[in-house]
């Protein structure tokens, strides 16, 4: 996928201007470009969240619907994955072309989400073997100039699922008989549990050091791609590497603290965008 | 569907409008920087972005059309755009159909003959479905396309309407859509008054029929005076930051 084209000499620029800690936009290798994220984007949805990110710009939107559990996990309700690469981006995700991008991203996010620590999915189970929510998050990519187009994804997922509200269940009934009534009053919601959920941080390897956050271009400069999935804790739920180079493993140890060090602060912006958001709809209201 | 009252007897409909009025039109430009031109329009609850690349080469040399530029289009609908989900994005009948239908329409209204051997893309996507989904779209696209710069023989304006309870009424939401009376779309050129897209729904009376497209011409032209206020407001704010 070509999105920006760098001469040999544009790329000497970046490579020796991270050398010396001095990005192109001059951020240091471990700052986080400043993004603005947006809640309840959408009306149809319980929950939704759009990210802009310099050129990079994400929808997600959750929808919560009543299915039929996994046999594996009768007790547990279920979240699915989607992500739609929209030919708004470039025109050479038309048609089908940006099919298996956006199934890459939707794996990679249902690995980071796999683990039980990360959504408490057992509330979402209605009646055992039977009913349960199942939350479909789909998410569409509208425009990728910026890079981190991962990044931004996590990023929004997070933001949709902690404005999800999911309409509250009366179960009545007991063994064979249950039945369940969805709550009519609209104010009259359950929040969900995410504070395990987890964001996605995509380190890049450029010469001998590592980068937070990298922009189109410098995404190109780079031989070596380590996205982490850390919670708001600090655990990390998975790791995945990407590109053609190698990462020496003396370094990885750093590049996870590095890791860690800047989830909190992308953390603590994201709750602040949420509290705005909050305030702003309070008020419009 | 019983118990829906889509005229009040005071003439109101079911979102307080009266039969004659448009849902609040918001619009904004250049939303994305990567593409040539981008719009985002919001009307009513019905939430449609376009983006538009081009004129530029095509990818294959067939595509090409030695005395115009061929134009692409593609309209696709997000997953939650409905109430309920739906997964087929894009490829189903009923968006090849839109598409078709948004190509043909500006094919008519692009000046293509300046731009020989080259290729306009298109793109639409429905964030939120709440009814007129074909005449927001082409809305979408004009005010893309004017961001791009690509030059047009006017605005293409469209609007919906139809006729319920004995009364034609403009820019139907999803509610109005569905309770099974006509719906008819159209897509005028305002200055000329010439129809570039029309298409009906469902039985409508001949005797009925002048009343309603009457109606949606009008909605045309009143889409068009909001849309072009927008561009004008644009385009001084453009002078403002070059200190014309």
């Amino acid at each position: 996928l070509i999105m920006a084209c760098l001469s040999r000499w544009e790329r000497e620029y970046i490579v020796s201007g991270v050398n010396e800690d001095f990005r192109t936009d001059g951020r240091s290798c471990k700052d986080y470009r400043n993004f603005t994220l947006e809640t309840g984007v959408v009306s149809n949805t319980s929950g939704s969240a759009k990210i802009k990110l310099d050129r990079t710009c994400v929808v997600v939107g959750v929808k919560a619907e009543l299915g039929v559990p996994t046999l594996a996990k009768p007790s547990e309700g279920r979240i699915e994955f989607s992500v739609d690469c929209c030919a708004l981006a470039t025109p050479e995700f038309e048609g089908r072309e940006g099919e298996e991008l956006g199934s890459h991203l939707a794996y990679e996010l249902l690995k980071a989400y796999s683990n039980s620590g990360c959504l408490d999915l057992s509330s979402l189970a209605v009646i055992p073997g039977q009913q349960c929510w199942v939350l479909y998050v789909d998410a569409l990519v509208l425009e990728w100039g910026g890079g981190g187009v991962l990044e931004s994804l996590s990023l929004a997922v997070v933001a949709a699922l902690k404005v999800t509200r999911i309409p509250r269940l009366i179960i009545s009934g007991e063994g064979e008989e249950m039945e369940f009534e969805v709550s009519d009053n609209p104010h009259d919601v359950v929040k969900l549990d995410v504070k395990g959920a987890p964001v996605i941080i995509t380190l890049s390897q450029i010469g001998n050091h590592f980068l937070v956050d990298a922009s189109m271009e410098e995404e190109m400069c780079a031989n070596a791609q380590l996205s982490v999935a850390i919670t708001s804790s600090h655990s990390i739920v998975s790791i995945s590497k990407d590109k053609f180079g190698g990462l020496l493993y003396s370094k990885l140890q750093d590049v996870i603290l590095m890791a860690q060090e800047v989830c909190t602060d992308v953390f603590t912006r994201i709750d602040t965008s949420l509290t705005d958001n909050h305030n702003k709809q309070r008020l419009s209201t | 569907m019983a118990g829906i009252e889509y005229l009040s007897p005071e003439g109101l409909r079911v979102d307080g409008r009266r039969p004659p009025e448009l849902r609040k039109l918001k619009c904004q430009l250049g939303v994305f920087e990567q593409a040539d031109g981008s719009a985002s329009i919001e009307q009513g609850n019905t939430k449609v972005l376009a983006t538009v690349y081009g004129p530029h080469d095509v990818s294959l040399r067939s595509q090409a059309l030695h005395d115009r530029a061929a134009i692409n289009c593609q309209f696709s609908m997000a997953p939650f755009s409905t109430s309920e989900r739906h997964k087929r994005n894009r490829g189903d009948r009923r968006s090849e159909e839109i598409s078709l239908a948004l190509r043909q329409t500006f094919e008519a209204a692009l000046l293509t003959e300046l731009f020989p051997h080259s290729k306009i893309d298109i793109y639409i996507q429905l964030l939120q479905s709440d009814g007129g989904n074909c005449s927001v779209c082409v809305n979408a696209a004009t005010m893309a396309l004017i961001d791009a710069g690509i030059p047009m023989k006017d605005y293409v304006c469209a609007s919906t309407a139809g006729y319920i309870q004995d009364t034609p009424m403009l820019d139907l939401n999803y509610l109005e859509e569905t309770s099974g009376g006509p719906r008819l779309t159209v897509a005028t050129l305002p200055k000329s008054g010439k129809i570039v897209f029309l298409q009906m729904d469902s039985r409508l009376h001949q005797d009925h029929l002048e009343k309603v497209l009457d109606t949606a011409v009008q909605g045309c032209r009143k889409t068009y005076t909001v849309l072009d206020s927008i561009v004008k407001d644009n385009l001084k704010n453009l002078q403002h930051s070059f200190a014309f």
